[in-house]
């Protein structure tokens, strides 16, 4: 994975240099201008937090049921991912949902799936830091009932709603925001599978000084 | 098979016989479920009037606090003198242990409901026992999932740091299908002209988590309560 | 399943940066009662719990006789008694009913029968429908003592049995290792109290740091000889 840092950050940089061009090139909305913009980050964002739960959530089965600890390493690297690009998305959402709709939050079917697997993924990495020893252990098991849950939470949330009418904002975007939107997937891809990578080489690090401290009493 | 419920059965009559000599985690979740009842209700009447929906959210809440409550005073008992991990050693399924404590976490809640939701009945003057078959369904299938992942994650939790704290946190966004689920098919029981088969709807979903997250829960037990 | 031996090989376990065993390596023969000994902290209860399979090792394997605990499966715990720090036994439930629920679970034939004998040994009749709660400590070390021992299991693990016990108990639990070791079992003790093991083990063995060392018979009393053996390990 190292050998693939430089040319990953490279890339990403490149992408995300270029995206801002992309969207100021992108053809305007027609109810909501310029703010609908922000939907070229703000969707990527969400798509990589549910990566990053599905990282973990297999990650953590491979860790109980397979002791596999490099497994471990994953788990706590989609956790943190799920997290942090949860978080773009639960600010940009209200920024962009405050101007749009004129509220900053609406109990949106998506949003709240959204925030349902976000809050549970906090709650992975809680148990993590708080739990004391053995905790990654038990952590695996969250992990894997999360993204176990993540359909349920779907089809309750969106029966929930089902007075609001599910929208499907992708196949309808124009031709020019379709390109600019798949782009900036693409470079919310890259950047999460850099982050991955950098985050796992992180854990690994920490496993090697553990041991270089217990070799050190031999 | 027959051994399985053997040990379902040994522990649960063990849990049952320790709680009816002191009654203690009984009589506390019962006057806590009470409380939080009455802690809602003055949080949502408005104009001397219940609001609408309130009835089945509070029911809900009610249970699912009282149940987080229950569920750590159940496993604080087995961390006394370590008997979980006595019964770990023995020579049985462990995932029959699960079972066991989950049996009796079941028993306990279901004692709890029993007064709960009459008593919302009548503060709230719902009149839940129009539809008695599908709010005893939606109760038990509710309650059988929230429980269960709560047994597995309070057992889990059983020597970790913060346990008390990191159930409710760990418990709360993985029952919230739970939780709406039951709210939502209750609330469709309470309404004037009663949806039916919405109300079928929401129990099928919670039939279907229970045996989702009951078969995830006997697959993790042994790993996750080995170090 | 049974099995006549016990083999430790290269066994270590760490927990995060602390190192609780260090390839540690022994065997333990049928008819053997070997003497843990070592200072707080040294890993006896974490080799304790290994051997009981509630913890897994890091590296290295266990064998029970020829098998490992995963390929015995949950029958080799039927084998395995445990005496722990804490005690393992409901407090609010009466002696007899703590012994005829673990019985019970154990599946054992004639539970009564055992669990009556099981309370005399322990001289525990006049209390044996009291709660554990309101037992002493020498009480409630007796009765989780035979709680251990009630399905007769071929290897015996006791983690400082000789706590709280007065003059007459400790003899007792003396006699008992003893009668253990001629049934052939494989008797493993962790203890404080030297004196009192010192005629009864065949071997003594030290755990500091996560090493095992044997304390070699010779000159001395064992209390000497672990005295002398400390010395050596920790640099001043």
């Amino acid at each position: 994975m190292t050998k693939a840092f430089l040319p990953l950050t490279i890339l990403a940089a490149a992408m995300f240099g270029y995206a801002p061009i992309m969207i100021a090139n992108a053809p305007f909305e027609s109810t909501m201008g310029l703010v609908q913009k922000i939907f070229y980050f703000h969707a990527p964002s969400w798509f990589v937090m549910f990566a990053g739960a599905f990282i973990c959530g297999i990650a953590s089965f491979m860790f109980l049921f397979r002791g596999s600890r490099a497994a471990d390493q994953y788990a706590v690297a989609g956790a943190e991912i799920a997290t942090i690009f949860g978080l773009i998305g639960m600010v940009t959402g209200p920024l962009w949902g405050r101007k749009a709709w004129g509220v900053w939050w609406q109990w949106d079917a998506r949003l709240t799936l959204a925030m349902i697997v976000w809050l549970t993924f906090i709650a992975y990495l809680l148990l993590r830091r708080y739990g004391g020893p053995g905790s990654n252990k038990l952590a695996a098991g969250v992990g894997l009932f999360g993204a176990a849950n993540i359909p349920f939470v779907y089809l309750s949330v969106n029966w929930w709603r089902t007075i609001h009418p599910k929208t499907s904002v992708v196949p309808t975007l124009g031709p020019g925001m379709r390109g600019t939107f798949w782009f900036c997937v693409a470079a919310f891809m890259v950047l999460m599978t850099l982050v991955l990578a950098v985050r796992v080489r992180l854990e690994r690090g920490k496993a090697q000084l553990d041991e270089l401290y217990l070799s050190l009493e031999d | 098979m027959v051994r399985f419920f053997e040990t379902v059965w040994l522990v649960t009559r063990k849990d049952f016989v320790i709680e009816v000599r002191s009654r203690e985690i009984l009589y506390t979740t019962l006057f806590f479920a009470v409380s939080c009842v009455l802690v809602f209700a003055f949080g949502f009447v408005r104009d001397g009037r219940p609001v609408e929906d309130a009835a089945a959210g509070i029911l809900w809440i009610a249970i699912a606090f009282s149940g987080t409550l229950a569920l750590g005073r159940a496993f604080e008992r087995e961390r006394q003198s370590e008997t979980l991990r006595a019964l770990l050693m023995a020579p049985v399924d462990r995932a029959a242990l699960y079972v066991g404590k989950l049996t009796g976490v079941l028993l306990l809640l279901g004692a709890v409901e029993v007064l709960v939701v009459p008593m919302v009945a009548l503060m709230f003057q719902a009149p839940l026992f129009r539809h008695p078959l599908l709010l005893a369904g939606l109760l038990v299938a509710g309650t059988i999932g929230f429980a269960a992942v709560g047994t597995l994650f309070a057992a889990m939790l059983g020597r970790a740091r913060s346990r008390d704290v990191l159930l409710p946190v760990l418990l709360y966004p993985i029952t919230i299908p739970v939780i709406i689920a039951g709210v939502r098919g209750t609330a469709v029981l309470l309404q004037t002209d009663v949806d039916v088969p919405m109300a079928r709807a929401w129990l099928a979903m919670l039939g279907f988590f229970d045996v989702v997250f009951i078969t995830l829960a006997l697959w993790t037990f042994e790993p996750v309560m080995t170090e | 399943m049974d099995f006549t031996s016990l083999t430790f090989s290269d066994v270590s376990r760490t927990f995060g940066r602390r190192r609780a065993l260090n390839r540690v390596s022994l065997r333990c023969e049928a008819g053997e009662l070997v003497a843990l000994l070592g200072p707080n902290g040294a890993g006896k209860s974490t080799l304790l719990a290994i051997t009981a399979t509630l913890i897994e090792p890091n590296s290295g394997t266990v064998r029970y006789g020829e098998s490992s605990a995963r390929e015995a499966g949950a029958s080799l715990r039927a084998r395995i008694g445990l005496l722990g720090h804490d005690l393992y036994i409901y407090p609010e439930l009466s002696a007899v009913e703590n012994l005829r629920f673990f019985g019970r679970v154990y599946r054992l034939p004639d539970v009564d029968r055992r669990v009556e004998a099981a309370l005399e040994r322990a001289d525990l009749m006049h209390r044996r429908d009291d709660p554990v709660s309101g037992f002493s400590r020498g009480m409630r070390q007796r009765l989780a003592l035979e709680r251990a021992l009630l399905h007769e299991p071929r290897l015996v693990l006791l983690d400082e049995p000789f706590t709280g016990l007065d003059d007459a108990a400790t003899g007792a639990l003396g006699r008992r290792l003893t009668g253990l070791r001629s049934e052939g079992c494989i008797v493993l003790v962790t203890t404080h109290d030297l004196e009192t093991i010192e005629p009864i083990a065949d071997r003594a063995v030290m755990l500091q740091n996560g090493r095992l060392t044997a304390i070699e018979p010779g000159a001395g009393s064992l209390r000497e000889r672990y005295r002398r053996l400390c010395a050596v390990s920790t640099p001043s």
